[in-house]
């Protein structure tokens, strides 16, 4: 109903705004809680070291914070922008975890940041490490209420369509918090987060441990991000294999997708590490395959089948042609026909309307679909398979290396050893970038595999756009291009500019920097 | 436990309340930004005025992020049309904003004059420019913004940005900007010494006169010069949103006969003139705490004053009327404003207390020697 470009523009709009909002907050989340770890550590200890690393690495954190709030601003309006009808359609459950989000941990992060860095002096000892772990708690929390908001989009529970407002509305506020989808997705991203604020000091620390400068303070930060990193990255990576579990049982689709799987093959299902998936012809070309492993991720069993793509697309026709029912019944009711067949005919299909919704990019009044029409529906429900494919792989390979980063550095630090190991120690600086490319990716699959819906199986992203213009998604796009590239440049230059001075720009007279004649 | 009318309109009192604390504690800060440039002369001064919200702007601007997410959680359809349909303008809000974090954040890191002298204007840019755009905002939400819903429910604007810029509405936008730079001015008063303490009171003098004109004007001009719509037919106030199932006459009762028929009301204009009137008579002497509570009083009348006159109006639909949207029919399900309604009840009063606990802790004056005491920790 809409061009395509309006959708395909509003995609890309959010998904590269929602990607760049993502580089600060993984950092956010895993910052606090080092922060609260250091801290703790100062007021058990008293040593003045570990509040120079609150300090110092509390500085870093609050460049990058100050993006996180910039960024974050930009999704809260563009639900409303640039998805007016989503916001129409599904606002009675999505808008008050948001409002909830703010209630509970914005509020908390944002009150509590400034007590942060302008309190030390006001603020007892123990006074100051609340306020630190009320902050850590606050940003982990937001990310509970958004992780609940998107596993929703993903497996929307405890919703039924009300035919009288024209939406989704909330039956159970349970099933929405407790939905499996989004617990796994919240412990996995917040665990994410926690590894990124690891890798971050843990390579930062060892680029001072190999230009042999401020000893004491890097060996200290490096040996904390060592070992919440190494618990972090083993949470991450169960909780990723979680996830892979409950795609199996609530987002077959995407999971097949993400395996390439384009048939049902006898159970237990093999893994494929390596393939290239061509889907014009339904087919992944050299696919080399490890037996029982994908059977075991997302069955736990060795006899349960994993769906192929093509058997999936033909339970997504019979769907189709159900929603065509259900379409047809609500235009009856809405134009005031309330007997009871009706009624009873739309209840029985109504779970399918969103199938039926996915023929309105071919024809607007939906039930009049030939079956050609239906086909071609039908092949949207297949997500593009290659880059979920490789995304996907490339994730899990970050993930696996960070794995070893964090074991041989936590084992040498065990050891007291870890100064001497410089291949380490090199890793370590160059495998910075690491966590980000695992966050990025990660968020590829999850939202490019839900395609071609908004939220699954309800309402088809094209569907959910709002009645704009290309001119006018130019007008923004072009805006956040200049104003994140900008403000980008800016943040990488103090971040470099902070990471060089290291503790010395704490001005304590204590650190290398200080102690040469300037 | 409450029906589905009383939690509509405990609703609409809710988010009143949240708009208010808005308009209060980041109208603030948004005067202290705009004031930034002209009342710091050196950088030992503007340090000084940055710091008097330096640790609190934070928390502040949360109440326009829940303002946004109570909307969209309690009056979907409003989010909807009001984000998407003002498209331009709310990306420029957007936008402006953009300027703060960085500013507060970044500007003392580098000493760099001119890097600093950047980030101040980029302060001036963001804490001036939203409140402009909200008055035109709020004054278009008097004259009807020109939107239809589909029976699909979808929302098309039928207007463009610059239709935005009406002679009304640009008057309400300069009023917005005078109105938070008054109030800022009587906080920055409050919080310093000195030669800013002594400019703040010159501004507070100026402005006074000129926010009362201003304010007066755009009354006299509501009251005489705008239609304002009148339902004449509508479904019960407990039935499922639907903004469709309604009659509404583009011409009704005027906004004068609106405020005539609930006499009530009237308190709102009242405490807005005498609030902000008192403030500036206050202000101008040595009067601290006094002047900025009554500011602050002269602030909630104004918003209260739009709030009542528009009610039960949401949002006024200039070019179809039966599609404008009301707290009867623009809300969530009952079911979801209970949840909210049982959050808020719980997590308002938690926030209350902790933010009072965060200002107590940062009470006081900045003062200059504080300023260059904690050179390298302070904003």
């Amino acid at each position: 109903m809409f061009g395509d470009d309006i959708v395909m523009l509003s995609r890309m709009q959010f998904g590269l705004t929602a990607l760049y909002h993502f580089l600060f907050v993984p950092l956010t989340l895993g910052m606090t809680f080092i922060l609260g770890i250091m801290e703790s550590v100062y007021v058990m200890t008293g040593k003045e070291v570990y509040k120079d690393m609150v300090k110092f690495w509390g500085k870093l954190f609050g460049i990058n914070f100050a993006m996180g709030v910039t960024t974050g601003l930009t999704l809260e309006f563009q639900f409303g922008t640039n998805w007016a009808y989503y916001s129409h359609y599904v606002g009675d459950i999505f808008g008050p975890l948001l409002a909830a989000e703010g209630w509970m941990a914005f509020f908390l992060e944002s009150t509590f940041v400034g007590l942060f860095f302008f309190g030390w002096d006001r603020l007892s000892r123990v006074q100051h490490l609340t306020v630190t772990w009320l902050l850590a708690v606050g940003t982990s929390l937001s990310a509970l209420w958004i992780l609940i908001a998107n596993g929703w989009m993903q497996y929307p529970v405890g919703a039924e369509f009300n035919y009288e407002t024209l939406r989704m509305e909330m039956t159970s506020f349970a099933d929405v918090f407790f939905n499996p989808v989004a617990q796994v997705k919240f412990v996995h991203t917040v665990a994410a987060g926690y590894v990124t604020g690891s890798m971050f000091v843990l390579g930062i620390s060892s680029w001072y441990l190999l230009n042999k400068r401020d000893i004491g303070f890097a060996r200290r930060s490096f040996s904390i991000a060592s070992a919440f990193g190494l618990a972090s990255i083993l949470s991450v990576i169960v909780l990723g294999d979680e996830s892979g579990y409950t795609s199996g049982e609530t987002q077959k689709m995407k999971l097949a997708a993400i395996e390439a799987e384009w048939d049902t093959h006898p159970a237990p299902a093999g893994f494929t590490v390596f393939g290239l998936p061509d889907q014009d012809n339904q087919k992944t070309d050299m696919a080399l395959k490890i037996p029982y492993v994908l059977g075991l991720i997302a069955t736990r069993s060795i006899d349960e089948d994993v769906k192929g793509l093509k058997d999936l697309r033909e339970d997504s026709v019979v769907r189709i042609e159900s929603g065509m029912v259900a379409y047809d019944n609500l235009q009856k009711l809405r134009a005031g026909d309330n007997s009871l067949s009706v009624k009873q005919h739309f209840a029985e299909h109504k779970a399918d309307l969103g199938y039926g919704l996915l023929l309105k990019k071919y024809t607007d009044k939906v039930i009049d679909a030939d079956a050609a029409t239906i086909q071609k529906a039908a092949n949207d429900t297949i997500p593009k398979v290659a880059p979920l494919f490789w995304t996907f792989r490339i994730m899990v390979a970050c993930g696996f290396i960070m794995l070893f980063i964090f074991a041989m550095t936590f084992y040498y630090c065990a050891t007291r050893v870890a100064d001497q190991k410089r291949w380490l120690l090199r890793m370590a600086v160059w495998c910075i970038p690491l966590p980000w490319i695992a966050a990025e990716t990660g968020w590829f699959v999850a939202e490019v595999g839900r395609q071609p819906w908004t939220i699954s199986g309800v309402l088809p992203t094209h569907m959910s756009v709002s009645s704009l213009s290309a001119g006018q998604l130019w007008f923004s796009i072009g805006g956040f291009a200049l104003f994140y590239t900008i403000l980008l440049i800016i943040e990488m230059y103090l971040m470099l500019k902070y990471v060089r001075l290291g503790p010395s720009s704490l001005h304590t007279g204590r650190y290398c920097l200080e102690q040469q004649p300037a | 436990m409450f029906d589905y009318e009383t939690i509509r309109l405990i609703w609409w009192v809710f988010i009143g309340v949240v708009g208010i604390a808005f308009a209060l504690t980041e109208g603030f800060d948004f005067g202290v930004g705009t004031l930034l440039p002209f009342i710091g002369k050196t950088d030992v001064e503007r340090r000084v005025i940055i710091n008097t919200v330096g640790a609190t702007w934070e928390g502040n601007q949360v109440w326009l992020v829940l303002l946004g997410g109570a909307i969209f959680a309690i009056w979907p359809a409003v989010y909807a049309t009001l984000f998407s349909g003002l498209y331009a303008a709310m990306l420029l809000v957007l936008f402006s904003l953009f300027f703060r974090p960085a500013a507060f954040d970044y500007r003392s890191k580098i000493e760099d004059p001119r890097w600093r002298n950047s980030w101040d204007w980029s302060l001036f840019i963001g804490s001036s420019l939203p409140p402009v755009l909200l008055g035109v905002l709020v004054g278009n939400l008097i004259l009807g913004l020109p939107f239809h819903f589909d029976q699909d429910l979808r929302s098309f604007y039928d207007g463009s940005f610059w239709g935005l810029l009406s002679p009304f509405a640009l008057l309400c936008g300069v009023t917005g900007l005078l109105l938070t730079t008054f109030h800022g001015a009587l906080f920055l008063k409050w919080r310093s010494e000195g030669v800013i303490h002594d400019r703040a009171v010159n501004t507070v003098n100026a402005l006074g006169p000129m926010l009362l004109v201003a304010l007066t004007l755009a009354t006299l001009w509501v009251f005489l010069g705008i239609d304002r719509p009148e339902i004449t037919q509508m479904a019960a106030t407990d039935a499922p949103s639907n903004p469709l199932h309604k009659t509404v006459i583009a011409q009704g009762a005027s906004w004068l006969q609106h405020f005539m028929t609930y006499p009530w009301m009237w308190l709102a204009p009242l405490t807005g003139f005498v609030g902000i009137g008192l403030a500036w008579l206050l202000g101008r002497g040595e009067s601290r705490m006094g002047a900025f509570v009554l500011s602050s009083l002269g602030v909630v009348g104004v918003a209260l004053t739009v709030g009542f006159g528009l009610f039960p109006f949401l949002l006024i639909s200039s070019t179809a009327p039966g599609s404008s949207l009301t707290l009867w029919d623009g809300t969530s399900s009952h079911n979801t404003l209970l949840l909210g309604f049982w959050i808020t009840i719980i997590f308002l009063p938690i926030v209350l207390l902790y933010t009072r606990f965060v200002y107590r802790v940062m009470w006081g004056s900045v003062t200059e020697a504080a300023v260059l005491k904690d050179s390298h920790t302070l904003y």
